[in-house]
């Protein structure tokens, strides 16, 4: 077992910040908004930096895929305690279109040159919501998944994994290696400290990928028509839920439901 | 950052202090940092929402000195920012100093400051100290193992400190202390004195504290008389040469202005925001209070003279981190100009909340009440003058 973690970080836009819709509707505004780490990415950085210096594991290799501005979310990473980072550049066009299947194929292809033991990743990107490339980069590799983790514990070759579901909290055994994405509730995330921050801007870490064709970004694009902000919600009327459903037979026509509200 | 310990859910409180920005503002407290400097603002500006801002009301009221936070950021490497890291400290300069005060200032005022006394008791021991005492203090210091407080002032001398009575009497391997010192922040629960005193003229069982002070605001520090009667202090621990004590006492506070009005920074930095919030938000005469003009044109009175500060406190920490001869002037004028002017950004985002403002229930009250005494302390701004003026006048 090599004892190497890879750990995937994505830069997003910060979650503090209050969304805004490009005037032409393609896409939301970026430049000059302050990003950050995807907060579930942080969290998994977290649990591996703590699996690392639980001695379980030897290594932990950051991975992020993007342009430029990604090395900085690698350089948290670092700060938090992971000992390398992996820069693949994507830029312009394939940038804007990279998704869970793109990052996967990447993700499955460095697994395998890195000899990786584990891959753990946030459950989803804040930005997105996908909550897919865990779940891909397991299936490419055929490797178990343990995602929505609230609780990791390794034992031997196979780790222990409780999961948030729907239904409660799932405990579940599997082999490695394998690929687990990160809840909400499985740790704090520590502070970089001023030390690690100064380490990590000094030492230069990270290697420099540029995609090949064999992990191709072309394929599977999904076109974007149009980002609007949602209509300002619309004063609903009172009804208890036997009513409601009696109401909407009656009239014919579907009522409109609020389900849930985007935060923007 | 920091989205997990929060549980996506923002309580009141950190809500009141969270620096929400859509694109930055020419407000922002990154523009012109590099990126390590952005890094360490950063940390600071999170720890600040996560770990201060939710209990500064709270230590404000019932008078806490938070020790295990600020070990948390003595951890973090808070405690010894600008000590050389061979005892501990983080060995950064007097820039990046004030950017982390800065930060941290946006989430408890009072609580950074004393972060800051701490930081200069700790430097004024690495810079002077010789071998064995910086070997013998530094380390617990910077991780707050340890805390300081810094003696100086008496009941006869605040401003005229070069008058100071508090009298140490060599006898043997030890000095003997006798006098009181007032104001002591920190006093009574702290662990390293570094106190100020007379070899030369005039001169019972050592040293005890007078009551706990009650104070507008600074109510998370303690603070109290420090009575010396026939203290004995090993020579040991006499930091520098005879004689030498006031440069060394004057060189601590150049550093420990920018420090202080650094703090005022990240109080008027945060009052600027919570008064922009509300201006969106509240409603008067059918609009919000953001589309009346003089509210508008206050606000840009308000952000201009904070950026002013922050570039003036900038500029003072890089001329005493290159030890320039302005270095003692600006650093003065700094001080003085950042805690006036950043006083009446505070005073004014109060002002702007309308009744509201003069609530506890909200932050900006605690943000004036704070400040307030920046203008006093560390050097009455009456003292900076007197050193701005020398600085010009003076023949040499």
């Amino acid at each position: 077992m090599s004892g190497r973690v890879l750990v995937g970080v994505k830069r997003v836009i910060d979650y503090a910040v209050k969304i805004r819709v490009k005037p032409d509707n393609t896409g939301v505004v970026t430049d000059g908004v302050k990003h950050s780490m995807n907060p579930f990415c942080e969290i998994a950085v977290e649990e591996a930096v703590k699996l690392k210096e639980k001695k379980l594991i030897k290594e932990v290799v950051a991975v992020s895929c993007g342009p430029q501005q990604s090395q900085e979310t690698i350089r948290t990473a670092l700060a938090m305690g992971a000992d390398r980072g992996i820069h693949v550049d994507v830029s312009g066009k394939d940038y804007e279109n990279l998704g869970p299947l793109q990052v996967s194929k990447i993700l499955a292809a460095l697994a395998k040159q890195e000899d990786a033991q584990l891959i753990l990743l946030g459950k989803q990107a804040i930005d997105d919501d996908c909550n897919q490339t865990g779940q891909m980069t397991a299936a490419l590799l055929d490797w178990p998944q343990g995602t929505f983790a609230s609780e990791v514990s390794l034992e031997g070759d196979k780790i222990n994994l409780v999961r948030e579901i729907d239904g409660g909290l799932e405990h579940i055994k599997i082999n490695t290696p394998a690929v687990i994405t990160a809840d909400l509730r499985l740790n704090t995330p520590r502070y970089a400290t001023l030390p690690n921050i100064m380490d990590s801007l000094m030492n230069n870490e990270t290697e420099l990928h540029k995609p090949n064709h064999r992990t191709s970004l072309c394929v599977g694009l999904i076109p974007l028509f149009e980002t609007v902000a949602p209509e300002d919600m619309q004063g609903g009327t009172d009804r208890s839920g036997a009513m409601l459903r009696h109401t909407v037979l009656q009239s014919g026509k579907p009522k409109r439901i609020i389900l849930s509200c985007l935060c923007i | 950052a920091a989205l997990g310990r929060k549980n996506w859910k923002e309580d009141e409180t950190s809500r009141r202090t969270r620096l929400r920005e859509g694109v930055p503002s020419a407000t922002a407290a990154s523009h012109g940092l590099t990126d390590e400097q952005k890094e360490f603002q950063k940390v600071a500006f999170d720890f600040a929402a996560n770990e201060m801002a939710p209990h500064m009301a709270e230590w404000d009221q019932k008078e806490i000195f938070p020790v295990e936070t600020m070990r948390k950021a003595a951890q973090l490497g808070f405690g010894g920012i600008y000590v050389q890291p061979d005892v501990g400290g983080s060995g950064l300069s007097r820039l990046d100093t004030s950017i982390i005060f800065e930060a941290l200032s946006t989430g408890c005022v009072s609580t950074t400051a004393y972060i800051s006394i701490h930081n200069m008791c700790a430097w004024m021991i690495d810079s002077y100290g010789n071998k064995e005492q910086r070997e013998k203090f530094c380390p617990d210091l910077c991780s707050m193992e340890k805390f300081a407080s810094y003696c100086l002032t008496e009941p006869g001398s605040g401003s005229d400190a070069a008058s100071l009575l508090t009298s140490a009497q060599r006898k043997g391997d030890h000095y003997i202390l006798n006098g009181s010192k007032a104001f002591i922040s920190g006093g009574g629960d702290t662990d390293v004195y570094v106190v100020m005193c007379r070899t030369g003229g005039k001169g019972p069982k050592g040293i005890s504290f007078g009551k706990k002070e009650k104070k507008v605001g600074w109510n998370s520090q303690p603070t109290r008389a420090v009575i010396f009667e026939d203290c004995a202090v090993p020579v040991a621990n006499r930091l520098g040469e005879e004689g030498q004590g006031f440069n060394i006492a004057m060189k601590g506070l150049n550093g420990g202005r920018i420090n202080i009005a650094s703090c005022s920074l990240g109080a008027a930095h945060a009052s600027v925001q919570l008064a922009r919030d509300h201006l969106l938000v509240r409603k008067q005469f059918g609009e919000t209070l953001s589309n009346n003009q003089f509210l508008q044109f206050k606000l840009a009175e308000m952000a201009t003279k904070l950026v002013a500060s922050r570039l003036l406190i900038r500029e003072a920490a890089q001329a005493l981190q290159e030890d320039r001869p302005d270095a003692v002037a600006i650093c003065s004028m700094a001080k003085l100009f950042a805690t006036d002017e950043c006083f009446n950004i505070c005073n004014q985002a109060l002002q702007m909340h309308g009744g509201y403002g003069y609530l506890k229930d909200y932050a900006v009250q605690q943000f004036v009440r704070d400040i307030r005494v920046h203008q006093i302390l560390e050097g009455t701004n009456e003292v900076m003058r007197m050193i701005i003026s020398r600085n010009l006048l003076s023949e040499s």
